[in-house]
C-alpha cells in the first residue's frame, strides 16, 4: 500500500469538505440527521432516511466491523500496488463506508472482524480514512 | 389474462455486427448503420422508409438519435435516448401510445479501450469516495459476492460452474468473440485472480461491435415474413448511484426482485413459466444472485441452484445461451441491448442449432446487477398474450 503516488485523490466539494478536513485532523466526520437521528454517508444535501433538511456533522467513533472485502490483484490503474484490499466497513453508528483494509495479512481477513480507522496522509489536503484490525475489541 | 400496453408491440428484427476484441479502423457510425440495416433485413419486409422512430447511439463518437435522424434523411421521426431494456420499454411505450409505428434501436462501440495498463474506462469510477480505494466494477461486484459467500456458504465452485457454463455456450456460437474457447470449472478456478473471489474467467470480456433491434405494432408484425417476439412484461429498478454508494448486500442484494414482480404481474406468469434466462452476466456470481432475487430459488440457495448442468443448454433452465458478456461480447452499452437481442434470437430460432432450446416460449432477460445498484428486467415470448 506504500507506492501510491499518482492514485486518484479526492477533490473535496462544498458538500464533502467537512469530511475531508476532519480526516486531515484525525477525526472521522459523518452527517447525522437531527430529526430521525440517522447517520448519512456519503455526504448528502438532505437526510436520505427522512428527507429532512437537518443534517449536522458529528464525529464517528471510527470503530466498526468488516462487512465485506475483496483483495484486488488487477489494479484499477497501475499506480495502485497490488495486491490491495478494498472493504466495506460497518461503523458502530450503523453506516457503511468503502475503504481499504490495511495492516492485516490476507489469510487473517474475516467478515465480521473488528476494525478501526487509520488515517493515511496522502497530500497536504488529503488524508484517507483506511481501516486496520482493532487493537482492542470495542 | 392480465393486459399491458406492452402486448401491442413486437420485436421483428434483431442483429449483431461482427464482434471482436478490437475491430481495427472501423468507424462507430458504420457499425450503427450496419446494425440498422441488418435488423431491418431480418424483419421480413420492413425497410428504412417504414421507420418512424429512432434510438441510435455510438459511445466514442457520441452519435445520438437526433444526429442519426439527420444522417438518415432528416424526415420527422420520434427519437428515444435510453439504453438496453429501458430503450425497448421507451420505444414500446411510444408505439403503444400511437406516437410512432416502427422503431429501430441500435448501439455500437469501437475504439474506446486503448489504455490496457488500466481497467476499461467505463469500469473506473470518478467519485471522491470511491476512486481513491482502487475500486472498479469487478471489485464492486466482488464485495456483493463475498458477503453472500459469508452469509450462505456459497462456494467458489458454484461461481466457476456459472462461468464455465456460459463460456461454453459462447464457445459454440460462431459469432462470439470467444468462439471455440471451451473452459471447465477447474479452468475458471485456475485462472489468475482479478478481485477475489473473482478469477479472470469469472469476469466479462472487453470487445467492440454493434447491435440493432426493430420493434413495430403487434398487428403489423403478423403481416411480416418473420417470427415476431412479443413483449410480455418489463420494469426498471434503480436504487441509487452506481459506483458511488457502497454495494451493501443487506440493501441491494435482492435488486431486481421488485421489477421482476412487476414484469411477471403484467402477463400473469411466474418464474416456473420461464424457459430460458438471458440474464445480465458481468460476473459469474451475478447469476446466482439473480436466480434468488427473481424467485427461481430461495435466498441463499443460488449456489446450489446453478450446479449439475441446470443452467446449460440441455438443462432445466438454459441461461445466457448466446455466451453473453463472458464470451459473446461486451461492447460498451451495446451489451445492454444485446441481452434483448439474444432473447429474441433464441425465440426466433436464430442462434446456432447447438444453442437453440427446443420449444422455448418464454425468455427472461435483465440489465444491471447489485454491484451497480440497478436491475431492469423484461419478459419476452413467442405467443402474443
Amino acid at each position: 500500500m506504500s507506492a501510491r503516488r499518482g492514485i486518484p485523490l479526492p477533490r473535496p466539494t462544498r458538500l464533502s469538505e467537512p469530511h475531508w478536513s476532519g480526516c486531515r485532523e484525525g477525526r472521522l466526520r459523518v452527517q447525522r440527521c437531527r430529526e430521525c437521528r440517522g447517520y448519512v454517508f456519503i455526504p448528502q444535501p438532505v437526510c436520505t432516511f427522512c428527507t429532512a433538511d437537518a443534517l449536522e456533522w458529528v464525529d464517528s467513533s471510527g470503530r466498526g466491523t468488516l462487512y465485506s472485502f475483496t483483495t484486488v490483484h488487477r489494479p484499477q490503474r497501475p499506480e495502485f500496488e497490488v495486491p490491495y484490499t478494498v472493504a466495506i466497513v460497518e461503523l458502530e453508528e450503523g453506516f457503511h463506508m468503502l475503504t481499504n483494509l490495511v495492516g492485516c495479512p490476507p489469510e487473517q481477513m474475516r467478515v465480521g472482524m473488528p476494525v478501526e480507522v487509520e488515517f493515511r496522509r496522502m497530500s497536504e489536503e488529503i488524508s484517507l480514512p483506511m481501516f486496520r484490525p482493532a487493537a482492542t475489541p470495542s | 389474462m392480465t393486459r399491458s400496453a406492452l402486448h401491442e408491440v413486437a420485436i421483428v428484427g434483431a442483429y449483431n455486427t461482427r464482434q471482436a476484441k478490437t475491430l481495427g479502423d472501423v468507424r462507430e457510425v458504420d457499425l450503427v448503420l450496419e446494425s440498422v440495416r441488418g435488423a431491418l433485413a431480418r424483419s421480413g419486409g420492413l425497410g428504412l422508409d417504414d421507420v418512424d422512430g429512432l434510438n441510435l447511439r455510438g459511445t466514442v463518437s457520441r452519435l445520438h438519435a437526433r444526429e442519426a435522424a439527420h444522417l438518415l434523411g432528416g424526415r420527422p421521426r420520434w427519437t428515444g435516448m435510453a439504453l438496453g431494456i429501458e430503450a425497448v420499454l421507451e420505444a414500446a411505450a411510444a408505439i403503444a401510445t400511437g406516437q410512432c409505428d416502427t422503431v429501430v434501436i441500435a448501439d455500437a462501440q469501437a475504439g474506446q479501450y486503448t489504455d490496457r495498463a488500466a481497467t476499461s474506462p467505463w469500469t473506473r469510477p470518478g467519485n471522491e469516495f470511491v476512486a481513491c480505494w482502487g475500486l472498479y466494477t469487478a471489485a464492486e461486484f466482488a464485495l456483493i459476492a463475498r458477503r453472500h459467500m459469508h452469509l450462505y456458504g456459497t462456494r467458489p465452485e458454484a461461481l466457476a460452474e456459472v462461468a464455465a457454463s456460459i463460456r461454453n455456450h459462447g464457445a459454440s456460437n460462431p459469432e462470439a468473440v470467444h468462439y471455440g474457447r471451451h473452459v471447465t470449472p477447474q479452468d475458471v478456478l485456475a485462472s489468475r485472480l482479478v478481485a477475489e473471489p473473482f478469477h479472470l474467467l469469472d469476469c466479462a470480456i472487453n470487445s467492440e461491435g454493434g447491435a440493432g433491434l426493430v420493434l413495430t405494432r403487434a398487428d403489423r408484425a403478423r403481416d411480416l415474413d418473420c417470427t415476431p417476439v412479443y413483449l410480455l412484461g418489463g420494469a426498471l429498478e434503480r436504487q441509487g448511484m452506481a459506483y458511488v454508494t457502497a454495494p451493501v448486500w443487506d440493501r441491494y442484494g435482492l435488486s431486481g426482485r421488485w421489477a421482476a414482480g412487476r414484469a411477471f404481474a403484467q402477463c400473469g406468469l411466474a418464474p416456473s413459466d420461464v424457459d430460458v434466462c438471458e440474464l445480465y452476466d458481468p460476473f459469474s456470481f451475478e447469476l446466482i444472485r439473480q436466480f434468488e432475487a427473481f424467485g427461481f430459488c430461495a435466498e441463499g440457495e443460488g449456489g446450489d441452484f446453478v450446479m449439475g448442468g441446470r443452467i446449460a443448454v440441455g438443462g432445466a433452465l438454459p441461461t445466457v445461451t448466446s455466451g453473453g458478456l463472458l464470451s459473446f461480447s461486451h461492447a460498451g452499452t451495446a451489451q445492454l441491448l444485446q441481452k434483448v437481442i439474444a432473447s429474441a434470437q433464441q425465440l426466433r430460432g436464430e442462434l446456432p442449432e447447438a444453442l437453440t432450446v427446443p420449444g422455448a416460449n418464454v425468455v427472461m432477460t435483465s440489465n444491471g446487477g447489485a454491484g451497480a445498484l440497478f436491475c431492469d428486467v423484461m419478459l419476452l415470448g413467442r405467443e402474443r398474450p
